[in-house]
Parts: C-alpha cells; sequence; structure tokens
C-alpha cells in the first residue's frame, strides 16, 4: 500500500470530482493525438495542440463556476473548452471545417475557440487580444452586480504584446474579477524564454499592475486548481484580479505546420515526456485509490469510442454552402 | 426644435440613449469629472456617476478591447478616443476583432459597440491632432463608419450607431464641434446608417463629400447661385459601407461630378465612390469625375501658411465647381 498523501480531500474535491478533472486531460490529450493522425493522413490541413498543457488548462477550468464564469481562451485551450462544455463531436466538427462547427461553422482554423452557449469567448489568431475582453466582460458583470469572475489564458510569448500590459493595468485600476492563466509552455514557437522574457517570472510581472502574481506547477492539476480556486476567492471577493503563470511542456511542435526537431534536442524532448501530466496524475489517482488499472482500460474504451464516433460523424458532416461565405457580416434583417 | 451646437448634439444623443438603456456606458480618458477635452461628455459623470461614465488608463488598445468584451456581454459601450489621430494602438482591437466578431462566429457573438472620435484639421492641430482616418477602416466589412456633417444628423446616427447591434465607428469634425450649429427636433429620431442625404437640390453640377466639406460646399454653392450655376450637394453621412443607390442617382442627375474629402487624395474615400461611378454611370456623365482633396503628404501641417495650403475652404470648393460646372 502506497504512502501517498490524498491531496485533493483537504482542496474540498470529491474522487468524483478528481476522476472527472482526470477524464477530461485524458479526452482531451486523445482528441490532440487524433487531430494529429487525421492530419498527418491528409484528412484536415492543420492542427495546434494542447499536449502538455491539459493539467493546467482542467485544474483551472475545474476551480471555477462553470454554469457563470466567462473564458477566453487561446489556441491551445483544448482543455479549457471541453471542461466549459463544448463535446468531442463538436470539436472534431471544427477540425473538419463543416457548417455545424458551433465556434465558427467551418470559418476558422481548428483552435480558434468559440461558443456562447457555454460562455466561451470568440477568438482571432492575433495574440493576447482577448486578454482586454475578459476584462471587459469583468467590468460588464460587476456594473451588473453578478458575482461572476471570467478567465483568460494565453502563452508567456503573449505576455510581451500591450494587450497583456494594457489589459492587466485596467483590470488592476478598476479591481475587476479576472483571472490571468499564462500557460508558459517555454517556446513562442522556436524562440525559447530567455529570448522573450528578462524578467524572473512572467508572474513577477502582476506587481506592477497592482495584483499578486503566482507562479505554479502546471504538470500538477491539483496545485493549479489549489491557486486558481484562491483567486476565483479574491475576484468574487471583490478583491481584484490575480496574475497566475502555470509553467508547462509543450510536447508536439508548435503546429503541425512546424518541426521541432530544428531547434530542439532529443535529450529536452525526452525530459519533457518524463514530466507529463497524464502519467503523474493518474499515477497520483491510482496511488489515493480513486483509480485502479480496470477503471483506468474502461475509461480509454469509453474516451476511444467517443472519439471514434466524433470523427465519423464530423467527417460525414455537410460543409457550409458556398455562398454562406456572404452571412453574417452584419446583423441579418428579420432577425439574426 | 432647439438650435444646438454638432457638439451639443453628441452630449444630448449619449444623455438621451443612457436615460433609455442602462446597459449604455461611456469609457474613455478624460470623459469623466472633466467632461471630455472637447466636453462632449460634459455633465453625464454628474448625472450618472463614475461606473457609466468611466475615465480610463491612458490605453487607445484596452478602450477597444475592454469596451469589446463588454459589448459580448450584453453592454452597448461608446468608447472615445480622445483624437482620431490617437486611434492607431486600438486598430488591432478594431479590425481583427470588433469586425469579425459576428462573422468569425457564425452569428454566436456580436459586438454592438460604438467608438467616437473626433477627426479633421483646421484648427492648428499638425500632424496628430488633424488627420482624417476613415480610409484606414473603410474596407473591413463587419465596421460601420459614420461622419456625419449637422447637429441633426449628429444627434439622430449617434442614437442609430448606440442602437446598432454591430460595431459603429463614429467620427466627429472637431472644427464643426462648435462652429456648425443647426436645428434638432426635440423628440426621439433616429436616422439610418448607410444612407446618403441630399443637402441641396440642384441641376447642373454634382459635389459629394462629408462631414465640413458639406458646409464648404453649401456656402460655395450658394455664392454660384449669383452666377446662375445650380449644384446638387450630396452628404454621404456613412462612408462605409457606402450608400451606392444615391451616388449613382446623384451623379446621374446632372452628369458633372465633383468628389471633395478632406483626406489625403490616393486611397480616399472618394476613391472607391469614383469607382462606383465609372461603373455605373458612363453614358450619364458630361465630364470626368473630378476630385478634391489633401495632398498626399503624410499629414497637415502645424505653420499656418501650410496647414491652409493642405486644408478645404470654400473658395477652393468654389474654383473647383467653376470649373466642373465650365467643363
Amino acid at each position: 500500500m502506497s504512502q501517498v498523501e490524498n491531496r485533493h480531500s483537504d482542496m474540498g474535491l470529491s474522487d468524483e470530482q478528481v476522476l472527472e478533472m482526470y477524464r477530461t486531460m485524458l479526452l482531451a490529450r486523445k482528441i490532440d493525438e487524433r487531430m494529429w493522425l487525421l492530419n498527418r493522413a491528409g484528412k484536415i490541413p492543420f492542427v495546434i495542440s494542447c499536449q502538455g498543457q491539459e493539467a493546467a488548462q482542467i485544474g483551472a477550468s475545474y476551480a471555477l463556476n462553470l454554469d457563470k464564469d466567462y473564458v477566453a481562451p487561446y489556441y491551445r485551450d483544448l482543455g479549457v473548452v471541453l471542461a466549459f462544455g463544448m463535446t468531442t463531436r463538436e470539436v472534431f466538427l471544427a477540425a473538419f471545417a463543416k457548417a455545424d462547427d458551433p465556434n465558427s461553422g467551418g470559418r476558422q482554423m481548428p483552435g480558434h475557440f468559440g461558443q456562447k452557449k457555454n460562455r466561451i469567448l470568440t477568438g482571432s489568431s492575433p495574440v493576447t487580444t482577448q486578454l482586454p475582453h475578459a476584462v471587459g466582460v469583468a467590468l460588464a458583470a460587476k456594473m451588473d452586480g453578478e458575482n461572476i469572475a471570467s478567465l483568460v489564458t494565453l502563452g508567456e510569448g503573449s505576455s510581451n504584446q500591450g494587450d497583456f500590459h494594457e489589459g492587466l493595468n485596467f483590470a488592476g485600476v478598476h479591481k475587476l474579477p479576472v483571472i490571468t492563466m499564462v500557460e508558459n509552455n517555454k517556446y513562442a514557437i522556436s524562440v525559447p524564454l530567455e529570448r522573450q522574457i528578462s524578467s524572473e517570472s512572467v508572474a513577477d510581472r502582476g506587481v506592477a499592475y497592482g495584483m499578486p502574481g503566482y507562479q505554479v506547477d502546471g504538470n500538477d492539476p491539483l496545485e493549479v486548481y489549489r491557486v486558481v480556486k484562491d483567486a476565483h476567492d479574491r475576484a468574487l471577493n471583490g478583491e481584484g484580479p490575480t496574475l497566475i503563470e502555470a509553467m508547462t511542456e509543450r510536447l508536439t511542435a508548435h503546429s503541425s505546420d512546424d518541426n521541432d526537431k530544428a531547434y530542439r534536442t532529443e535529450e529536452e524532448l525526452e525530459e519533457m515526456k518524463q514530466k507529463d501530466s497524464l502519467i503523474s496524475f493518474s499515477q497520483y489517482l491510482r496511488d489515493v485509490g480513486v483509480l485502479t488499472e480496470e477503471k483506468e482500460q474502461a475509461l480509454n474504451k469509453e474516451i476511444d469510442d467517443e472519439i471514434n464516433e466524433a470523427t465519423e460523424a464530423a467527417e460525414n458532416a455537410p460543409y457550409a454552402e458556398p455562398e454562406d461565405a456572404l452571412k453574417y457580416v452584419y446583423a441579418e434583417k428579420g432577425g439574426e | 426644435m432647439a438650435v444646438m451646437s454638432y457638439i451639443q448634439a453628441v452630449t444630448s444623443a449619449l444623455k438621451d440613449e443612457m436615460e433609455r438603456d442602462d446597459s449604455v456606458f461611456v469609457l474613455g480618458e478624460d470623459v469623466g469629472k472633466k467632461g471630455g477635452v472637447f466636453k462632449a461628455t460634459e455633465g453625464l459623470y454628474d448625472q450618472f456617476g463614475e461606473s457609466r461614465v468611466m475615465d480610463t488608463p491612458l490605453t487607445e488598445s484596452a478602450i477597444a478591447g475592454v469596451g469589446i468584451g463588454a459589448a459580448m456581454y450584453g453592454k452597448r459601450p461608446v468608447a472615445e478616443m480622445q483624437f482620431a489621430d490617437f486611434i492607431m494602438p486600438a486598430v488591432n482591437q478594431i479590425i481583427s476583432e470588433a469586425s469579425r466578431i459576428r462573422y468569425r462566429s457564425n452569428n454566436d457573438w456580436n459586438c454592438p459597440m460604438v467608438i467616437r472620435a473626433p477627426y479633421g484639421g483646421g484648427v492648428h492641430g499638425a500632424l496628430y491632432h488633424s488627420q482624417s482616418v476613415e480610409a484606414v477602416f473603410a474596407n473591413q466589412p463587419g465596421l460601420k463608419i459614420v461622419m456625419p456633417s449637422t447637429p441633426h444628423d449628429v444627434k439622430g446616427l449617434l442614437k442609430a450607431a448606440i442602437r446598432d447591434d454591430d460595431p459603429v465607428l463614429f467620427f466627429e469634425h472637431k472644427r464643426a464641434y462648435r462652429l456648425i450649429k443647426g436645428e434638432v427636433p426635440e423628440d426621439d429620431y433616429e436616422l439610418p446608417i448607410g444612407k446618403a442625404d441630399v443637402k441641396k437640390e440642384g441641376d447642373d453640377i454634382t459635389v459629394i463629400t462629408y462631414g465640413l466639406g458639406v458646409h464648404f460646399a453649401l456656402e460655395a454653392a450658394e455664392k454660384l447661385e449669383e452666377d446662375g450655376i445650380s449644384s446638387h450637394i450630396l452628404d454621404l453621412r456613412t462612408v462605409y459601407p457606402l450608400d451606392q443607390e444615391s451616388i449613382i442617382e446623384a451623379a446621374k442627375k446632372t452628369g458633372k461630378v465633383l468628389l471633395v474629402t478632406e483626406d489625403n487624395k490616393e486611397g480616399s474615400i472618394m476613391s472607391e465612390v469614383s469607382a462606383i461611378i465609372s461603373e455605373n454611370c458612363l453614358f450619364d456623365l458630361d465630364s470626368p469625375v473630378q476630385r478634391l482633396a489633401g495632398p498626399d503628404v503624410p499629414s497637415m501641417p502645424y505653420a499656418p501658411t501650410m496647414e491652409k495650403y493642405f486644408m478645404l475652404n470654400p473658395d477652393k470648393l468654389e474654383n473647383a465647381m467653376r470649373e466642373l460646372a465650365e467643363f
């Protein structure tokens, strides 16, 4: 019998909840892996991955109120949007650019999330533009006396953009309920961290905007949960915004169009794999007796079936009509 | 009917809309206690409080971006850029975000936001307090650009912009703020965005313009009238998307067209108006389409000699209109 301490109970997480978190992490990973297969088989033109960042994404999402809070995700946040309620089938509809893709009806590249019914703000390709949007949501909610928070996520490369600084400063001045989580995977495509920022950490930047900044192990979903939960409590108590830097790994190339072997060594890639949160969290759940070999197998089977079904459904779903490209530039007469 | 200045019409529209709809709020630099550097938001802070008349940090991109977020949430923000010249840091938010939110989300999200900005020269504002920036935004489907000329149009169009379900750039000519006065109805009224307006009927030549150019054209037309030249003047009011039907109709009416903008000539709004006329009116024209515009230099210089050289005035319009009439 292992002597591993049960950490999640102390955080107020039930066994069911941590198992659900693990399931969502595994689902995100397996969807992502399927995307690469489809891309390499020539079936979808583009993939941009969440692999290596699932723990941060799911740990943060489950610390929020998934029925009320808003999120402004970035392109790697498959784990976040799954936690917020996007279905596997919807993710594949986007990958295949089909008409029923709820993100954009097949208009945007995969990874450009948005789904109003789940309060996932629509996103674009220029990075960090979503940060002021999350601040605006928090401002509007505060004006209405709605006790909710917004979460915005981005990569550490994006933390050099003006909108990062303008947005955090705005949130700090007006003490808005915004949680900003930088998923630091240490690369902006090929440019390593030390060529991107000169401060000790991204979290250090929080002090300049009057908010606490915390660095957290992004491979540990429970630690991310704890820190984001704390930030959420502060937000709802009117104590203002928080900056969180989750240290993660990027287990894949930047995208399906990138070859990271050109700028990362085999040793480095091998080292990253040792830190894979899917392995460590699965081990933790076994150690504390929440997960068993049988349960894990059943879970894998269930997810594989879900992904197979979603892939097939999305592949067979219709594209938008060509002239649908003309729709929805402005509000259309006679209702939307 | 009350007589109001152009800027009073701005304030009056904002006040009415904020009284009518709690979701309308104003944000920008110095818009609160000070009431704006031009006093466009004067009195609103006292009436509606600081949360609805919000002084922001000096950050144009965040003013636009925070407004976009609030609009997606369901508010109707009216953001002020202190000068149109300073809108440039917000271009990414306006073009990449606001203009594309409805389209890229396949009609799931929308962005009902207004961005107001004073533009235009003739106020000793030099390069960075005089510019016309509309052409930067005038090929971005998803945006609407309104540039009214009279207090009546300001009020009706600003109300329409605030009630619009899509993002609207509302450019106010800063020299018109106190120079131009006019009658404004007391009752609640809205004018249609996307519709040009005939400001004067005439038979010999057509002038198509917007903003302060409308007043210069009217003044010049009065002088030409003494010599028996009758001018037809069309005020575009919305410069994007353009009211093609009214442009074609006005061009065909006289067959002689002068297009007037205070902006630099090449690539201006008038380049597109000219293209619309050439596509549709070939056999109705009696002369080549003429353009009167600023020279193709970066912007308006400070020294009065050079500023006057750049800027439109009634004399320049009169000369150009007379030349066209005599063609």
